[in-house]
């Protein structure tokens, strides 16, 4: 550790290979292990939940219908009518995310999107996605999203870089936000983990401030569950956003 | 000064950006206040966008934290 101290902040993130000499033949790693949980657990939850189809709807069905229409109100809110051929892909993405940052919070669960190999393949594939979108509606008019309306047309070869410029950094900005978010989280626990651990064998004088520190990671995990939702959210409402933008062309 | 304090003194550096992240969030949830304030019925719809906001702000903090990890904890 370069800084000194003994705290291991970034261990939790490193990958080991899982199911054996299957796994490794193919270099299947435990993140890999929890992209199945996840994909298992949202396909069983709304297979099991939709299964009574009950008017009045129990626990599981109420969650799964209350999901089908966050995400779908989502989808036609930000993207307009033609927000619900994007909701296949919107729900997906949206439950991909919301449980790979949910499952990391329970302990000896890994959480694939502190990665930013993840991260970066999601949102290379949403930019992509949009670009295509875009190109597909508009054809080569979709170059006209580049270029702001009703600005002089002297400013234009200022304008347009920095168009193409923020267009661009939408691939940093998505992947970098999901992956920092639950990166920093994920330290904080560890190093408000290590201070319980430290200060409690430093002997009597350290139990109370082990016992200040145990308290703060009980209310870390709450927020880092608040911050699993959110980020979930926030990725695709992007996502939403970057579709209209492509749909609409501003 | 030899390298470690240099990344010790760069880390803190780094998160100097949390000041503006601050003022920010702040001015976020203060103009979420006051429209609530003055439209309860909004509040639902202005509710939302907050935590948009609050969210994409907060990115901001993260990208300065990871800034000081990279330069404690790698290489």
């Amino acid at each position: 550790m370069a800084s000194g101290s003994n705290i291991d902040a970034l261990g939790q993130f490193t990958l080991h290979r899982s199911l054996g000499a299957l796994g490794a033949s193919v270099n299947f790693t435990n993140a890999n292990t929890m992209m199945l949980v996840a994909g298992a657990l949202i396909l069983g939850t709304l297979y099991v939940g939709m299964r009574p189809k009950a008017m009045v709807p129990g626990r599981l069905q109420a969650l799964a219908e209350l999901s089908y229409e966050g995400v779908l109100g989502m989808c036609t809110d930000t993207i307009g009518h033609e927000g619900r051929k994007f909701f296949p892909f919107i729900f997906t993405l949206f439950g991909f995310v919301l449980l790979g940052n949910l499952l990391g919070v329970f302990p000896l669960f890994f959480t694939y999107t502190s990665h930013i190999a993840v991260t970066l393949a999601l949102a290379l594939f949403v930019v992509l996605l949009t670009t295509y979108v875009g190109l597909r509606m508009h054809g080569l008019h979709f170059f006209s999203y580049f270029v702001p309306q009703g600005v002089p047309k002297a400013l234009l070869p200022l304008l347009v870089p920095i168009e193409v410029l923020s267009y661009i950094s939408r691939l940093i900005s998505l992947s970098v936000r999901l992956f920092a978010n639950m990166m920093a989280g994920h330290v904080m626990l560890e190093v408000f983990g290590s201070f319980v651990v430290m200060l409690g064998g430093a002997g009597l004088l350290g139990l109370f401030p082990a016992g200040l520190s145990f308290a703060v990671n009980v209310a870390l995990i709450g927020f880092e569950v608040l911050v699993a939702v959110l980020q979930a959210y926030v990725f695709a409402v992007l996502t939403c956003i970057y579709l209209h933008d492509a749909v609409h062309l501003h | 000064m030899d390298v470690s304090a240099a990344k010790d003194l760069g880390a803190g550096l780094a998160v100097i950006a949390l000041a503006g992240v601050g003022v920010g969030i702040g001015n976020i949830f203060a103009a979420l206040v006051n429209s609530v304030a003055r439209n309860p019925a909004s509040r639902d719809k202005v509710f939302g966008l907050a935590i948009l906001g609050f969210a994409l702000t907060e990115a901001v903090a993260l990208y300065a934290l990871v800034i000081a990890f990279i330069i404690l904890f790698v290489g």
